[in-house]
């Protein structure tokens, strides 16, 4: 039986969404030598505007190159949030970047502050994508830390890499850090249904 | 698209960027100089494929990339390469039109365009494609067609396509078919640029190597020279279809998938094929009948390929990204046994498996 596993990669133009669209199909076909389709949809600006890139990752010749139920959403801005959340599969994975999502629809949300962390840390707005796709390579199957590192380091300018390999890794981190913060959300034991009542 | 225009022997880009085509333009402009190509970025589109032109006369196969804007004002100067028989290939990404329209969104809507935009009767050889590794397969086929029949090919693209990123291996380059110009084998003093042969496509000589004649866009005779002689101009207009329609089998190209059963065929081409192609499987898990044909040459209209699945689908079904521009021609061909239907999106989006579906089930 073969699968398909459909991302898609939302915010507003000039966050660098395509570019990290581009990298995460090059390190899944290339690094790690799946079947994989990358396309793009933006308005005529350069920046602002909205943005989005999928990436569809099979392991068989892939037909339709667009996603129609989404297994991994990310969202850079609020309105790509709010807009495609519903295309996502009940048991897909949302990944929101909470410097500018601050109203997340579902509680089971990886909320990480791609740009705050990149403005902070780095000094450099523009990492933000990295460090976003580091945390995507934390969080999902579908892609090797390793081929993403790679596919990375092939892509950006000379000498930024080292600028762009801690970008991936703080990405990375903050995924770990949020994945624990986020199993620790789910142990939270319920209430017992005797204790509620008793406090009335 | 690149890589396919390289090792098919392109060696010459002219061009004016334009959304979604500035790509190719952006890539060859690194790669041409390496391989002592030329590239240059003219003052608009209809200096580029002039140049282009000027080029290929000189003897490198050259091309051009472009979209709706810039493709409309090629008109005058593709029809001048049709003319003055001129190989070279144009390749327009269709976007959203009329005019600027949608430059970041596909759309088919320039297939009668490539057939009729510039005046004339004339023939036209259009490809598409709808995955990357047809955009090389393609390009190198468009670079085939025009040096062996001395025409212009227009290779339609959608913004899908052209935009998508997918994996392919390149094949290697001593596996790959090349087609140049059949050059003249006698002396330049008995040389006739625009002679008819059995196959309709006379011999080429490379401007510079001592074969000299006239090129013009009047109608012409044998020598190049303009004629009013209507025992010239029949024959010359009638050749020039003639080396296009003796050859439709090696022309037209398209693709059947499970169609030997299908009571219901879906005929698309570019971007809508891959959307048909997964309309048709969900179909089939329903229980439909469900075949497609994806046309590949989209001009001259691959006429044999649609017959065959109208005289066993009792139902075709035409999906495109225009208001029905080959559904037109599929019902023309169609004999009327078999019901045609359409559909139809222009909002800039792409006809999704889902739409198909919905179609297929109303209509069956």
């Amino acid at each position: 039986m073969s699968y398909r596993y459909e991302v898609r990669l939302s915010g507003s133009g000039g966050q660098g969404l395509i570019l990290m669209g581009i990298i995460l199909a090059e390190a899944i076909g290339i690094y790690d030598g799946k079947y994989v389709a990358q396309t793009q949809s933006y308005g005529p600006e350069a920046r602002g505007g909205s943005s989005k890139s999928e990436v569809i990752v099979s392991d068989e010749e892939i037909d339709y190159p667009k996603a129609m139920h989404l297994d991994l959403l990310l969202a850079m801005s609020q309105k790509s949030c709010d807009e495609f959340y519903p295309d996502l599969k009940p048991d897909g994975l949302l990944i929101v970047d909470s410097t500018f999502v601050t109203q997340v629809p579902t509680a089971k949300a990886f909320q990480v502050p791609f740009t705050r962390i990149a403005r902070e840390k780095f000094n450099r707005e523009v990492v933000a994508n990295i460090i976003a796709l580091g945390a995507l390579a934390q969080l999902t199957p579908i892609v090797s830390a390793r081929a993403v590192e790679s596919a990375v380091l092939a892509r950006v300018p000379k000498g930024t890499e080292k600028l762009n390999r801690d970008a991936l890794k703080a990405g990375m981190n903050a995924a770990r850090r949020a994945k624990e913060a986020w199993t620790k959300l789910e142990v939270v034991p319920e209430v017992p249904k005797e204790d509620l009542l008793d406090s009335y | 698209m690149v890589e396919g225009a390289l090792v098919a022997g392109c060696r010459f880009f002219a061009g004016y960027p334009i959304t979604p085509a500035s790509e190719i333009s952006e890539i060859l402009s690194i790669k041409l100089p390496r391989l002592d190509g030329t590239f240059i970025q003219m003052e608009d589109e209809i200096a580029s494929l002039g140049a282009v032109i000027g080029a290929s006369l000189a003897g490198v196969k050259s091309m051009t990339a472009t979209s709706g804007p810039g493709f409309s004002l090629m008109q005058e100067n593709l029809g001048f390469a049709i003319m003055a028989e001129v190989p070279c290939v144009i390749v327009n990404v269709m976007r959203g039109g009329p005019s600027t329209g949608l430059p970041t969104f596909p759309s088919q809507s320039d297939v009668m365009q490539a057939r009729w935009g510039t005046h004339g009767d004339h023939p036209a050889i259009a490809l598409s494609a709808s995955t990357v590794r047809e955009c090389y397969e393609m390009t190198v086929k468009a670079f085939n067609l025009s040096e062996k029949f001395r025409t212009p090919v227009v290779l339609l693209m959608d913004e899908v396509v052209a935009h998508m990123r997918e994996k392919m291996v390149l094949p290697d380059e001593d596996d790959v078919e090349v087609f140049n110009r059949v050059k003249p084998t006698v002396p330049p003093e008995w040389y006739m640029p625009y002679e008819d042969t059995p196959r309709g496509v006379p011999a080429m000589a490379n401007f510079g190597e001592g074969y000299r004649y006239h090129v013009t866009g009047l109608t012409h005779d044998v020598r190049g020279f303009p004629t009013s002689r209507p025992d010239e101009i029949g024959p010359f207009i009638a050749r020039l279809h003639r080396k296009i329609s003796q050859h439709f089998s090696e022309i037209q190209m398209a693709e059947f998938f499970q169609t030997e059963d299908a009571e219901i065929t879906i005929v698309a081409y570019g971007c809508v094929a891959r959307s048909a192609r997964r309309a048709m499987i969900e179909a089939r898990e329903r229980g439909i009948k469900v075949g497609l044909l994806k046309l590949v040459t989209i001009w001259p209209f691959a006429r044999s390929a649609v017959e065959k699945v109208l005289q066993k689908s009792r139902i075709l079904l035409v999906p495109e990204m225009n208001m029905g521009q080959i559904s037109r021609e599929v019902k023309r061909v169609n004999p009327g046994v078999a019901k045609v239907f359409t559909l139809n999106k222009v909002d800039g989006t792409i006809i999704t498996p889902e739409e198909i579906l919905n179609r297929i089930t109303e209509v069956a």
